[in-house]
């Protein structure tokens, strides 16, 4: 009979072990390695070159928190998640932090259990065609059929715009970017829809990219950020500050080739950044100089910007919105004080 | 005997927990706790970590606005004022229409095939062999991306359709006039449905009839002027009652007329044509069983080939084939959540796809498309072992 009982308990054990627990930061330092959401398909966001070396701007988020926590920007394991498998990924505890092109809409904050670190894109819904269907204006797409990646913003905001503007719509929805890419192409579909950078990353990929035009209507408002689990206030505010911490940066005109001389600067607000003045990121959790490594690392967010999806990439995506407040954009980021 | 006076003799020196009833009972007992307890603490484990973590739980999402479009819907479907539970339902039909198609697609085709195998005929053996060797050596998702890209890769542009008696052929699929009715149909379809019943009667006639005297009566003929050339003629007396909506091009794409989309073809013919190959096999199985002097005692009493196929052999084959055929039909409708790959909306990809990931409820949605496909496959089974009753061998 005491062996029935210990297998009782030990059945016991076994299912009273803990989910999710609210220990991220304890996690990511014990096991060394960041494991961090990403996308894998898209250019400029995040994408694997042919030596399996991981780029773009959402990348970039992983990296500078692994050089904030770890110290290295290096130790990150990159988990490529398409759009319907990232949430439940995320909740499972299989990724420590989702930095995957993800616009931040209520329901996402509240039933699905994620805190939204901040917008590290500010992005809008938009819908590419063929040049030979003489198509200007979205407006004119009455009774197309449109390729849309499922389990997104944009398959809601489509849905939305036809029905408030009164038009026929037939959708062909897929799980996979790819292969919603590749159905568009092979003109399955009259329009491909997505947030507008993703339009101009996909197309580069088309057989012929001069074929098609971007329209120029943006439907909707996709602020796209990266997100960490309910729960953990601690890791939630790591996460955030180093997003803010980038952008605090590019105001103070701190990048990764100055950030050594800006050591000396005598400016206390750029002081307090460097963790020359002040303990802000003990206050984290973190070392003193946590921002000065994540900035000489991967760097401030315009020198980001502009490698991954600016002028210095094959995108050229311009600015626009994401340019810093002071610039006529809306990027704005609290001080570190 | 000698046992029992044993027992009888000695009952009170075996204390109660080495009686072996009492043993039994216990330890059904033991594990019955065990696993209630285990699914106890699964189940409040789940829960408790989805509160922590802030997940909405339970089944309220279910009438709540789905938002999204679906391509293909059986029963009316909106974005703007259907639930999630509605593209439930939407995907569950989806999938229980490819299930279905699939699963007489393929009997068709498997059991053509599988008699092709035995045939005589060195050419049609050997083709029926190459399709299945190389059929089912090759993955089901392969053949899926196969069919679909190479049914949207092989057919035009919209704009360029294959026309043919108002209909269309196009890469977003097969456009063709949408029969309607008129007033007076009904009376081509009663005349339908009395064409079958007469059949059938003729069918039971004719079969006592040679049972007493050894007459064959045309049944083939007779149920083909019953079933279908009445229907006709009443057809053509009232004047046609039926007129068909064509197919229109618009700008972008055809309105009006039936649909058929290229995603829907192609699972459908990636499962029917993979699972033709398994049936075909287990077609061949069934018919080798049975033993090759049925042939030679058919034969001799004078029977062809044709009649000694359909009234000696596959009768007695049926009982062989029909169990791992249902195993065959098992495969076909879960396999059809392959779905996924090539855009079709079926209930994974509606309910486990977009709803999912909408409501973040993976663990209710989950359950429940679990639930939906043990439900659908035991249905199928008990059909089959229904049907398996009543061609098994029966002993006396």
């Amino acid at each position: 009979m005491k062996r029935v009982f210990g297998v009782v308990a030990l059945a016991a054990a076994v299912f009273v072990a803990q989910g999710a627990s609210a220990q991220t930061l304890k996690q990511v330092k014990d096991r060394g390695v960041l494991n961090c959401g990403a996308n894998g398909q898209l250019a400029g966001f995040g994408l694997p070159d042919a030596q399996g070396n991981w780029a773009g701007l959402d990348v970039d988020v992983c990296r500078a928190v692994a050089a904030a926590v770890l110290g290295d920007a290096k130790k990150v394991k990159f988990v490529p998640l398409t759009a319907k498998d990232r949430f439940t990924a995320l909740q499972s505890g299989d990724v420590d932090l989702l930095a995957r092109n993800t616009t931040w809409t209520e329901s996402r904050d509240t039933t699905l259990g994620l805190n939204f670190t901040g917008v590290n894109y500010y992005d809008g819904q938009g819908f590419m065609v063929r040049k030979s269907l003489k198509v200007n204006s979205a407006l004119e797409l009455n009774g197309a059929s449109v390729c849309v990646q499922q389990g997104t913003t944009t398959e809601l905001n489509l849905a939305d715009y036809f029905r408030a503007n009164k038009m026929q719509l037939k959708s062909v929805t897929f799980a996979d970017a790819d292969q919603t890419v590749k159905a568009y192409d092979a003109g399955r579909c009259d329009a491909f829809t997505t947030d507008a950078s993703g339009l101009y990353s996909e197309r580069l990929r088309l057989a012929k990219p001069d074929d098609h035009i971007v329209l120029p209507e943006i439907i909707s408002k996709e602020p796209l950020g990266p997100s960490v689990r309910h729960g953990d206030d601690q890791w939630f505010d790591v996460v955030k500050w180093v997003g803010f911490a980038m952008v605090d940066a590019e105001d103070l005109g701190v990048d990764s080739k100055n950030v050594d001389e800006m050591m000396k600067s005598t400016n206390p607000e750029i002081r307090r950044l460097l963790g020359v003045e002040g303990n802000f990121g003990e206050q984290l959790g973190l070392t003193k100089d946590t921002f000065y490594k994540v900035i000489k690392q991967v760097g401030n967010y315009g020198e980001s910007f502009e490698r991954n999806v600016g002028s210095g990439s094959p995108l050229k995506i311009d600015r626009g919105l994401n340019k810093l407040w002071t610039k006529g954009g809306i990027m704005y980021a609290p001080p570190i004080h | 005997m000698a046992i029992e006076s044993v027992g009888a003799q000695q009952p009170a020196r075996v204390a109660f927990y080495n009686n072996p009833k009492f043993r039994s009972v216990a330890y059904q007992v033991v594990l019955c706790a065990l696993v209630v307890l285990a699914i106890y603490a699964a189940v409040s484990n789940a829960l408790d970590n989805l509160q922590r973590a802030h997940v909405a739980s339970g089944l309220g999402f279910w009438n709540q606005a789905a938002g999204f479009d679906i391509s293909q819907t059986l029963i009316e479907y909106s974005a703007s004022v259907s639930t999630y539970g509605t593209a439930f339902w939407v995907g569950l039909l989806n999938t229980l229409l490819v299930g279905a198609l699939g699963i007489v697609l393929a009997t068709i085709l498997g059991f053509t095939i599988g008699i092709s195998r035995l045939s005589k005929n060195w050419l049609l053996s050997k083709v029926a062999t190459t399709y299945v060797e190389t059929i089912r050596n090759i993955p089901l998702l392969l053949q899926l991306l196969f069919w679909y890209n190479a049914v949207l890769k092989a057919l035009p542009d919209i704009r360029d359709s294959h026309k043919f008696m108002g209909s269309y052929l196009n890469n977003r699929g097969l456009f063709v006039p949408e029969p309607l009715r008129d007033p007076g149909l009904g009376w081509v379809e009663a005349a339908f449905a009395i064409g079958i019943v007469a059949s059938l009667g003729f069918y039971y006639w004719a079969r006592k009839r040679q049972m007493e005297t050894g007459q064959q009566a045309p049944v083939a003929l007779v149920s083909l002027v019953l079933v279908i050339g009445l229907p006709l003629v009443i057809f053509f007396v009232l004047g046609m009652p039926l007129h068909f909506d064509a197919p229109q091009l618009g700008r972008f794409n055809l309105t009006g007329g039936l649909a058929l989309q290229p995603e829907f073809v192609a699972l459908l013919l990636g499962l029917s044509v993979y699972t033709a190959a398994f049936i075909a096999e287990v077609v061949r199985a069934g018919i080798r069983a049975v033993s090759h002097g049925q042939t030679e005692a058919a034969y001799s009493l004078g029977l062809r080939s044709g009649p000694t196929l359909r009234l000696i052999i596959v009768p007695q084959a049926m009982r062989v084939i029909v169990p791992p055929l249902t195993s065959q039909y098992l495969n076909l409708i879960k396999n059809s959540s392959l779905a996924v790959a090539v855009g079709y909306p079926d209930l994974v990809q509606v309910f486990t796809g977009t709803v999912l990931n909408q409501t973040g409820q993976a663990v209710e949605v989950v359950a429940i498309t679990m639930l939906v496909y043990l439900f659908i496959s035991l249905v199928t089974s008990l059909l089959m072992n229904i049907y398996n009753s009543r061609v098994k061998l029966v002993e006396r």
